[in-house]
């Protein structure tokens, strides 16, 4: 790239990122994201692996809240604050490696049904439709049965469970740019539908997808918490869903064990608002009918 | 051998009401390095017209006749045969610039799409270069987006896109709308200028008599999906035969002439709705010299006119 370009780029950014800097809601959400994120990275390096070992735990079973054990312990005696940091790392990595695949399927099956017209674009758009009205947790369910428990499978199956909405807006906003009457140039010098799609629809209708993947994230980490509670995802994992689960199967609800059941639920809560926060400021930010500048 | 010929081109859009004709039989020559112009009201036909050149008209367009482009017929050639053409044998200048560009890709990029689809030149960047030096625009502009040019500068952006691929023919849709009239006549003044050097051909389409008269060779007049008068330019312009015509060139004032000062201009009612065009001759309800035989009789262009009151 050109010196111009990355020049341009950098004042775009610049831009931005004093616009953002003013969104409050935006900012909070993307400072507790920050923290999550770092949480993440860093709980291998900072978590011993005999920690999460149930063999050499060292604590009382059901021991509350103390200066050795910040959040008690669980059902064998493992501390839960670490429990807690290890599951940040693989609730996030399956949100969003499912949401990436949510986007994926759902912006080409979005583009591909605004493009096409005819028979092609009515099965695209009939399958998006079926996929929305389908209750999602007896067909995800149904698939995570069938694929076997793991954390690969979770991210499939989750991601080819909540594209629909995605691929709806995408063909919206698709058809509206097809309008356009640079499209008709570009069908007058010559260009064929692969060329249509990525150098003209696709540009156009980024920005939409960005901000449609934040909101998506959270709704997809939720997702992931319900499988792994009702016990679809990798019972190795200790994943935020996987110690509700857990919590509920070894009775820390009657023991009165509140250090087990409220941190996994609150952080699914936290994560959850701080990617909508940033998915609503970027949309506000991104949305060129509000744009100020 | 001409370059382009229309032989009796039909054009109906079907619709709930049935098939609604916009053209209705035009057959037109545009040879080498010559500028045919089209004038008529809106909703004559004459954008239909010029998107069957490329065959760009929706799916609910009929077309019938012959569409002869270097005496291959455009109309039933294959879909790769028919890419292939577009742009590199016939190109368009579309009317609106702004929204004729991609406002997320620089214009340099946008040149060099029908280079690059074509395979037209080895070193892309340096003849996206060259072009915007045709057109007037230093070089440097290549990186500039849509947004940041002037209306004039988006109009020779579109004008050298169309140039890119060196075609044949070049169909300038309107290109002067929204733009005033010193950069009107420089975009005019540049695009023939382009043409007669590079030994084109080019059909420039438009509402202004005035315009065409000065910047073609010859000129043919619609209204109502046909052709009712065409010749050289200037003979239109100066002592128009068709009615129609008349009313046309007598709504562009000319400095310097009195007689014309005094005469009445305009022309009542409005162009008819091309799903109920009048019986006989299409214009009679709005002619100024109709007589009875005009509602019924069917009139022929003869002559390069189409009125029976005229030589008659």
């Amino acid at each position: 790239m050109s010196r111009v370009a990355t020049q341009r780029r950098k004042a775009a950014f610049g831009r931005f990122w004093t616009t953002y800097r003013h969104d409050r809601a935006g900012m909070a959400g993307l400072i507790i994201l920050v923290f999550f994120v770092l949480v993440a990275i860093l709980a291998p390096i900072l978590i011993p692996d005999d920690a999460l070992d149930v063999t050499k735990a060292d604590g009382e079973r059901f021991d509350g809240p103390s200066l050795a054990y910040p959040l008690g312990t669980d059902d064998s005696g493992r501390s839960l604050i670490l429990l807690l940091a290890y599951g940040t790392r693989i609730s996030l990595t399956v949100g969003i490696a499912a949401t990436l695949v949510a986007m994926i399927i759902g912006t080409a099956v979005g583009i591909m049904a605004g493009h096409f017209r005819g028979p092609g674009s009515h099965v695209l758009v009939g399958a998006t439709d079926w996929f929305l009205v389908i209750p999602f947790l007896p067909l995800a369910i149904v698939l995570a049965t069938v694929l076997g428990p793991s954390t690969l499978n979770l991210i499939i199956v989750i991601g080819i469970t909540s594209w629909a909405g995605t691929a709806r807006l995408i063909r919206a906003q698709t058809l509206s740019i097809e309008e356009r009457p640079y499209i008709e140039r570009s069908k007058a010098l010559g260009a064929g539908n692969w060329h249509q799609m990525t150098r003209h629809v696709l540009p156009n209708v980024l920005p939409l997808v960005l901000a449609n993947t934040t909101l998506t994230v959270a709704i997809v980490i939720l997702s992931e918490t319900t499988l792994s509670f009702l016990g679809l995802g990798d019972p190795l994992a200790p994943s935020w869903g996987a110690l509700l689960d857990r919590a509920f199967s070894s009775g820390a609800v009657s023991r009165g064990a509140w250090w087990f059941v409220l941190p996994p639920g609150i952080c699914v809560v936290l994560v959850v608002l701080a990617f909508t926060l940033v998915g609503r400021a970027l949309e506000r930010i991104l949305d060129p009918r509000g744009a100020t500048a | 051998m001409s370059l382009l010929e229309f032989r009796d081109v039909t054009v109906d859009y079907a619709s709930a009401e049935g098939p609604i004709p916009a053209v209705r039989g035009v057959t037109l020559l545009v040879e080498r390095g010559e500028v045919l112009g089209i004038a008529g009201e809106s909703g004559c036909g004459k954008s239909t017209l010029a998107a069957t050149v490329l065959r760009l008209l929706p799916e609910n367009a009929a077309i019938g006749g012959e569409m002869l482009l270097d005496d291959v017929d455009v109309l039933t050639m294959k879909w790769g045969k028919l890419r292939s053409v577009r742009w590199a044998e016939a190109a368009i200048v579309f009317q609106g610039a702004l929204h004729a560009l991609n406002p997320v890709q620089s214009i340099g990029d946008q040149i060099a799409e029908p280079i690059r689809l074509h395979k037209t030149a080895k070193d892309v960047d340096a003849r996206v270069a060259q072009l915007l030096m045709q057109v007037g625009l230093p070089a440097s502009r290549a990186k500039s987006y849509p947004h940041q040019l002037s209306g004039g500068q988006r109009q020779r952006v579109m004008i050298a896109m169309a140039l890119a691929c060196s075609p044949d023919l070049i169909v300038a849709d309107e290109p002067t709308t929204a733009l005033d009239v010193m950069v009107l006549a420089q975009v005019l003044d540049l695009l023939t200028g382009l043409v007669r050097d590079l030994g084109m051909g080019m059909v420039l389409i438009s509402h202004d008599l005035g315009v065409l008269g000065t910047t073609c060779d010859r000129i043919a007049v619609m209204y109502a999906g046909q052709v009712v008068e065409t010749g050289a330019a200037l003979e239109i312009f100066d002592h128009p035969k068709h009615p129609y015509t008349k009313a046309l060139a007598g709504a562009f004032p000319r400095v310097g002439d009195p007689a014309a000062r005094y005469a009445p201009v305009g022309l009542p009612g409005d162009p008819p709705y091309p799903g109920d065009i009048p019986a006989g001759c299409a214009f009679h309800p709005r002619c100024p010299i109709a007589v009875d035989e005009c509602t019924s009789a069917s009139v022929a262009l003869v002559d390069g006119v189409r009125c029976i009151r005229v030589g008659a």
